[in-house]
């Protein structure tokens, strides 16, 4: 199997839907001709042309607009949003009219749009570029939310998305572009939305984790192994729809669950799931659900401040301990 | 041709060019280093805006600022120490904004300044709110907003220069039109000539200056501000400038045309002001030349002093998120 990057998974998974369906357009600010401030998109202008691929001003309402409104007269648009913080610039576009179109009218439309943006801390990018947003948009029923971490992943769910006739907001972590990662070849190669991926089986404790937390939360494993705890790490891959069965099926076999997510304690996906897993499982668990998260703050600029908000191998350990105490 | 100015503004707003051009090229390659992290984005080039801006800003009187990530030139000029902003571009605890800031969050209310906006066309609405301050206290006090040509083409931007002329807020927005938004030429990405031709849409003063002319700058500004605080509105103003760097840390800059940064070097800002300053019989080349180097010497002991600066406290990443 070929081995890429999750950069390059992006444009593989653009490049082949746009040689599957003509409708499929592709816009954003700097993406054509530069190939996108990521460098996630090279080659498309010049191979699909600049009416399928544009370049927009900076203008996220217009861009997302532009997408509802293409979307709803029949082509699938793709649109970037560069940073994923920049949704909050238009939020309105995504929340109160992509999201809501289909139900307001009463089913005659649909927007089949899907909204890529990079997003995650790590680098150094400062409170306005680095946060993780799905969920804003956890809370629009109409979206779909997708949040890839391998490269494999990318592929799939991406070509998944686009195919998707509801407006879907694929979210791409930024730390993770230089990943590498075995993807299946050929055009026919995708993964339906809603399906959670069981990294590593495990039988005392599930952990579920997204993007930059997978890798973490394996790390954990590993360590864990050593110490006699057998762990479960579970992807959700997409937290709307969420794949709850894989979950709770693995949480009634190890009584115990961990959420790891690079977001806020409070309105989290991993408060969702907490949730969600007590209403169908609290009999089976054995020890407090825990969240690992990045408490209540804000991505700060500083380097040491940075490093030391984001959940580590440790944070895990140390919730996994938690959860087994008697 | 512009106003004069006095000789002793002359020689600040020579040294302070000088201390931001070294202080922008020290950034640069502390960043090839690795020692500052993130992203930046100089206004090596731009410096005559920034000195022609703050010459107009009084801090005392209530004026307030509001600018972009490129706001490094735009701080200093300011006032804001430069101690304060080189420990911020590293992530100390002694930056202007503890270190949780960085290079796109600058604030220093000593010197007026709210804030340099990461978020484009951000500023604007939030000027106008300083200036709404301004009105209702009846300060006298004005509010500059400075941004890029590519941020007009943001929805907020018109909101806020609609409401700032129909509340005739003492506003004034400043256009640093460095031709290219990012990696987008401003003519790919916008339909009128120039900037200023907006202000037409909004019943508001537009005007064009000579952005590497501190001079002329510093006029326009100066009518600008006047025309806010008697009560007139906002004005629109469009600098023509140029950054001679890329967009930001990532960027070598090669969608622009062969020879466009030369065609600019040779309307260097610094130079510009020396040379007039040269030909009022107020600077010698002896004297410049030493001038450079007190500007490079101090940026240097201002990095070495921001190295050996500890980082902020772990447990103040928790800190300052609610009074
Ligand atoms: C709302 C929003 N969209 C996009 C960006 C990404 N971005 C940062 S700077 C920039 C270009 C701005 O160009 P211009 O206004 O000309 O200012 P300059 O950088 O040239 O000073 C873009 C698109 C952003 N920071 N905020
Ligand atoms: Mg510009």
């Amino acid at each position: 199997m070929p081995v890429i990057t999750y950069r390059e998974a992006v444009v593989r998974a653009l490049d082949e839907e746009m040689a599957h369906d003509e409708n499929v357009i592709f816009f954003g600010e700097d993406v054509g001709k530069a190939g996108g401030v990521f460098k996630v998109t090279p080659g498309l202008y010049e191979k699909f042309g600049g009416d399928r691929v544009r370049d927009t001003p900076i203008s996220e309402n217009a861009i997302i607009g532009a997408g509802v409104g293409a979307a709803v007269t029949g082509l699938r648009p793709v649109v970037e949003l560069m940073f994923a913080d920049f949704a909050a610039v238009t939020l309105d576009q995504i929340i109160n009219q992509a999201a809501k179109f289909r139900y307001m009218s009463g089913g005659q439309l649909k927007v089949p749009l899907t909204i890529r943006a990079a997003q995650g801390a790590g680098q150094g990018f400062g409170s306005q570029h680095s946060q993780c947003v799905e969920a804003w948009f956890m809370h629009a029923p109409g979206l779909k939310v997708v949040v890839p971490s391998t490269p494999a992943d990318v592929v799939g769910l991406l070509k998944s998305s686009i195919r998707d006739d509801n407006p879907v907001v694929f979210l791409e972590h930024k730390s993770l572009y230089t990943e590498k990662g075995e993807v299946p070849d050929g055009p026919d190669f995708i993964i339906p939305l809603g399906v959670a991926n069981v990294v590593r089986k495990g039988t005392d404790v599930t952990i579920v984790a997204t993007q930059q937390m997978v890798k973490v939360s394996l790390k954990a494993a590993e360590e864990l192994e050593k110490q006699g705890i057998s762990c479960e790490v579970i992807d959700p891959r997409t937290l709307v729809p969420l794949d709850l069965e894989t979950i709770v099926n693995s949480v009634k076999k190890t009584g115990r669950l961990i959420t790891v997510e690079e977001a806020l304690h409070a309105g989290g996906w991993g408060a969702e799931v907490a949730t969600q897993v007590t209403e169908h499982a609290i009999w089976y668990l054995e020890g407090p659900v825990i969240r690992v998260t990045l408490g209540a703050s804000i991505i700060p600029f500083s380097g040491p401040l940075e490093a030391f908000l984001l959940p580590d191998k440790d944070d895990v350990i140390k919730a996994v301990h938690r959860a087994m105490e008697p | 041709m512009a106003e004069k100015l006095s000789v002793e503004t002359r020689q600040h707003m020579l040294k302070k060019m000088l201390e931001i051009r070294y202080c922008e090229e020290r950034i640069q390659e502390l960043f090839l280093e690795n020692v500052i992290r993130g992203t930046t984005h100089l206004c090596i080039g731009q410096e005559a805006v920034s000195l022609a801006m703050a010459a107009n800003v009084d801090a005392k009187r209530g004026d307030t600022v509001t600018c972009t990530y490129r706001g490094h030139g735009h701080a200093l000029a300011l006032g804001m120490p430069l101690k304060s902003m080189m420990a911020e571009m590293m992530g100390k605890a002694s930056g202007c904004s503890k270190g949780k800031g960085g290079s796109m969050h600058l604030t220093d209310m000593e010197v007026g300044l709210i804030g340099t906006f990461a978020i484009v066309g951000a500023g604007l609405p939030v000027t106008n709110g300083a200036a709404l301050t301004a009105q209702i206290k009846k300060t006298g006090a004005v509010s500059i907003s400075i941004f890029g040509d590519g941020t007009p083409n943001i929805g907020a931007w018109h909101e806020a220069v609609n409401l700032a002329a129909v509340w005739k807020l003492p506003a004034v927005f400043l256009c640093e039109n460095n031709l290219y938004g990012e990696y987008s030429a401003y003519g790919d990405t916008a339909p009128v000539p120039n900037v200023a031709d907006r202000a037409s849409a909004y019943n508001i003063p537009g005007v064009i200056v000579d952005g590497q002319d501190v001079e002329a700058v510093h006029a326009v500004i100066k009518t600008a501000v006047e025309y806010a605080r008697a009560g007139n509105g906002p004005t629109l103003i469009e600098a023509k400038t140029y950054r001679y760097k890329g967009h930001s840390r990532s960027d070598p800059a090669a969608y622009r045309p062969a020879g466009e940064l030369e065609e600019w070097l040779k309307r260097d800002p610094i130079n510009l002001l020396a040379d007039k300053m040269k030909a009022d019989g107020q600077l010698t080349d002896d004297q410049l030349a030493s001038m450079r180097k007190a500007a490079e010497k101090e940026v240097q002991d201002v990095t070495e002093w921001a190295l050996a600066e500890p980082y902020p406290s772990l447990e103040s990443v928790y800190e300052d998120i609610w009074v």
